[in-house]
């Protein structure tokens, strides 16, 4: 009896030893609510503008770490968020839409045909090293974007959004770019451009502090200076970016707060848990499965991102029977949409009609789903031939990897499997390495059906229809290998169209003939969820991806 | 001692190279083009020559290695490809990071799992013994992750002790000069930071520090047995030494030299291994860093990562040998 107490007390002293470091630490305040205080300390000598703010820090949690914070080399949406309080573009979007309004540029004029862009400068404006901002900065901006040769191109760097939105350097669509005088800057371009305005709004073309770019070189993409509401202060890997307001920002009142902190939690839970705590203010990402968590915590708020990206069952149009397009109609109506988002989506999707979201211009409202109906499958499949369905089995290729449009692809592919079954076609789900799937839907040698999606680069319906379904883009993104001319002449019609009504009805029209030949079974738009204080106010999600915190405040 | 010292110093040449030839071998092992598979599909045609220039990819490979070994041996570790950064800047704090926090696990790992041990095999199948025993045994067995998630939820969720994750309170960041900001936080006398740094150094010790703990607390117990067992100490113990002092003082120096081992090769792991640790308490250590070099296929980084991480490993080889033969003086001879 003597020996148990003693190793029980041992046991004791041991675990409280270890404990007893971290009760040592409780005896503190909690590590939450320190942080408030000296939040609320640094909140004594804000500016009287910014006042109404409780809090004059934001902490933003979020998955991954920024590539660069030179715009114009990066490619991913982790550096962009960062890039949106620092750079501005000459045009930016309304917020919570892709809808282009002014911002660098007050007001613009387009010529009779489309090739020449006469932009107003904003006057007054200064970058964060104290330096103007005019016709000159935006010329020497694009420029060095435009110039394969330009100096302040450096080892490694390359500028491919530029490229990609405005073409090669041997077959630019920008031809050149002038400062008429320092407030006016004329674009001419060698060909038009419909999305153009669309384009200068994304914010890879944020413009930059020429004297900061020709002073800091190689540095600039780890000390960033823009004109926008808040200042670059330090970058620790991995860990956080800090920003400080711009207290010569030009839009009066604005920022709202005195410093940004964006953090990298990588783990979703421990993301969530940070925020539980109160140790970030917002969170980026919340698994559909955690919203519960959120609905059920009053000091916690939900945000959803509008839907920007469509998740697709596509048929390969180069293998028999998927040229059949009654065999894609019949399998369409073999899917209940409704049913795999609330299985797979926590219901955090709205059904897909079209290849593109109902946010971008010219979505077609008027085309109706194929309903779920495997009597009028079982149909179709009739008259294209097959009443008793394939001897054949088909190869599925699941995706591997998890997507914001398609959070378990697997799942959902055994889900399909189980109905088109039913009509008697027999399918074998394969998920090889992501690298290896991509490489085979693109040769489509191996696959019959597959499952893939697409989030909008930029807020133009060109990026998904053309993109993804149009004849000249088999070979990269058009794994469906599905060419129509009808639809390739209406594509490209909308292209070269600069007013937004026309373009609109372009793009209605070749959605009509997309559903009928029905090349993909459209599945989701899926909502981004995000979480946030209940406190906090003045934030409206961007679909692209990233937005301005200008506007945040604490109540 | 001296002559042991410089052989073994003079093996880790051969060592090194053959690191060197590995890794180099990385990005030849790669199916395809290594400028597209980095690069991916959307990369034009000019920033792929770009890389292929940068990496030497159109030269002979022989001639590739010259020069990488070349770099290696200047110091430069190449570019990332993610974020177009030197790496041998780059991977600073991460190390740092990673130093910070292997220490603090270590530390942990070894005040308790040598003490846990000794007194186990001093009270052998006591009941304290069985329990430390077992507890050693769900450490060893116990999913990193899970024991990480399960700290948060309840010494930073329930308790409100400890913060969940980070390195310090960064609502009132402390400079990082060193990037170990214990001592960053101490160089700018910030008193109440270096509280905050160590706290949040706590959970994810723990959690990086068990399974290490386990095995030390077991291999310390079945060495002290042994040791315990052994004519010096029954002489010892017949001449009525205090059992504190046979013990602590007699039996531990003997005990402990493969005990050493166990530590150099468990810090070593706990160096590449603390992925897990490392992303559920956002740390920003060496780890995550080649592991988010791998998901974006940063070829360079994960090279330079991998290569560093090995050099610090052969290091703790070599510094755990040569306490060895401090120790053992038997041990050079061999």
């Amino acid at each position: 009896m003597k020996k148990w107490k003693c190793a029980l007390s041992l046991v004791l002293a041991i675990s409280l030893g270890l404990v007893g470091c971290s009760g040592g630490a409780g005896t503190g305040q909690p590590a939450a609510t320190q942080g408030e205080t000296s939040g609320q300390e640094g909140g004594a000598n804000q500016p009287a503008d910014a006042a109404k703010s409780t809090q004059d820090t934001l902490i933003v949690g979020r998955g991954g770490d920024s590539a660069a914070l030179d715009m114009a080399i990066v490619t991913d949406s982790e550096s962009t968020k960062i890039g949106q309080q620092i750079f501005e573009t000459l045009l930016d979007y309304r917020d919570g839409t892709t809808e282009v309004v002014p911002s660098l540029a007050e007001n613009w004029d387009v010529s009779e045909d489309g090739l020449t862009y006469t932009f107003k400068l904003r006057q007054g404006v200064k970058f964060h090293d104290g330096t103007d901002f005019n016709a000159d900065a935006v010329v020497f901006n694009f420029m060095r974007w435009h110039d394969p040769n330009s100096e302040y191109k450096f080892e490694g760097d390359s500028f491919d959004y530029y490229n990609s939105m405005f073409g090669p350097p041997d077959n630019r669509v920008i031809k050149e770019v002038k400062a008429l005088d320092p407030h006016t800057v004329q674009f001419v371009l060698n060909k038009p451009q419909a999305p153009f305005l669309q384009n200068i709004a994304m914010p890879f073309f944020g413009i930059a502090s020429p004297t900061a770019i020709k002073e800091k070189r190689e540095k600039f993409k780890e000390e960033p200076v823009g004109t926008g509401p808040f200042m670059f202060q330090e970058w620790k890997r991995n860990d956080s970016i800090t920003l400080v307001r711009n207290p010569n920002y030009w839009q009066e009142g604005l920022p709202k707060l005195e410093r940004i902190i964006v953090r990298s939690i990588p783990d979703n839970s421990s993301r969530l848990a940070a925020l539980q705590a109160g140790e970030i203010d917002l969170m980026e990402d919340v698994n559909p499965d955690d919203l519960p968590l959120v609905e059920n915590n009053p000091d916690l708020q939900k945000f959803t991102r509008p839907s920007f990206n469509v998740g697709y069952v596509g048929f390969n149009l180069k293998k028999k029977p998927f040229d059949n397009k009654l065999v894609r109609q019949a399998l369409n109506h073999a899917v209940n949409k409704e049913a795999i988002i609330q299985a797979f989506y926590a219901g955090l999707a709205q059904p897909a009609i079209n290849p593109m979201p109902p946010v971008l211009l010219g979505y077609n409202d008027q085309i109706q789903d194929y309903p779920y109906d495997l009597e009028k499958a079982k149909e179709l499949l009739a008259q294209a031939g097959y009443p008793n369905g394939f001897d054949e089995e088909f190869v599925f290729y699941a995706m591997p990897v998890p997507r914001p449009y398609m959070p378990n692809g697997q799942k959902v592919a055994e889900a399909l499997q189980a109905e088109f079954a039913k009509l008697g076609v027999k399918t074998r789900i394969e998920s090889p390495e992501w690298a290896v799937y991509l490489d085979d839907v693109q040769k489509g040698e191996k696959d019959h059906i597959f499952m893939l999606g697409w989030s909008g680069d930029n807020g133009d319906p060109d990026n998904f229809l053309y993109t993804l379904l149009d004849k000249d883009t088999i070979g990269s993104n058009n794994y469906s290998f599905y060419a129509n001319d009808e639809v390739h002449e209406l594509l490209s019609a909308a292209q070269a169209e600069t007013n937004p009504d026309k373009r609109a009805e372009l793009y209605r029209q070749a959605q009509v003939i997309i559903k009928e030949d029905a090349p993909w079974i459209p599945l989701v738009h899926s909502t981004p969820l995000l979480a946030g204080k209940a406190n906090l106010k003045g934030y409206i999600p961007s679909p692209t991806g990233s937005e301005s915190y200008m506007n945040v405040y604490f109540e | 001692m001296a002559a042991y010292a410089i052989r073994r110093l003079l093996m880790l040449i051969p060592v090194l190279l053959g690191m060197s030839i590995i890794v180099f071998s990385i990005i030849h092992a790669i199916p395809g083009d290594p400028a597209e598979v980095i690069l991916g599909e959307k990369a034009s045609e000019e920033s792929k020559q770009a890389l292929r220039e940068q990496l030497g990819l159109d030269r002979p490979l022989l001639e590739q290695y010259g020069i990488y070994l070349q770099k290696l041996l200047s110091g430069d570790l190449g570019n990332s490809i993610r974020t177009r950064a030197p790496i041998a800047d780059e991977i600073v704090p991460y190390l740092a990071a990673t130093l910070e926090l292997t220490v603090a696990s270590m530390l942990i790992a070894v005040f308790v799992g040598v003490n846990a041990g000794i007194l186990s095999a001093w009270r052998q199948n006591s009941w304290f013994d069985y329990m430390s025993m077992l507890i050693a045994l769900i450490g060893v067995s116990m999913p990193v992750f899970w024991l990480g998630l399960m700290e948060q939820w309840l010494f930073a969720l329930e308790l409100k002790w400890l913060p969940t994750s980070g390195r310090m309170n960064v609502r009132d960041p402390v400079e990082a000069v060193t990037h170990l900001y214990i001592l960053d936080a101490m160089l700018a006398g910030r008193w109440d930071q270096v509280w905050t740094v160590l706290k949040h150094l706590i959970l994810p010790g723990i959690a990086l520090g068990t399974i290490p703990m386990a095995i030390i607390a077991r291999m310390t117990r079945s060495s002290m047995l042994e040791v315990m067992r052994s004519d010096y100490i029954r002489t010892a113990r017949a001449k009525g030494m205090s059992q504190f002092f046979v013990v602590y003082k007699h039996a531990l120096k003997n005990a402990l030299i493969p005990v050493v081992t166990v530590i150099g090769l468990q810090t070593g792991n706990l160096l590449a291994g603390a992925v897990l640790t490392e992303t559920i308490f956002a740390w920003p250590g060496v780890g995550r860093y080649i592991f988010d070099a791998i998901s974006y296929r940063d070829y360079p980084v994960i090279q330079s990562g991998i290569l560093v991480i090995a050099v610090i490993f052969v290091l703790i080889n070599l510094l755990v040998d040569l306490l060895y033969a401090k120790l053992d003086p038997r041990i050079k001879y061999r």
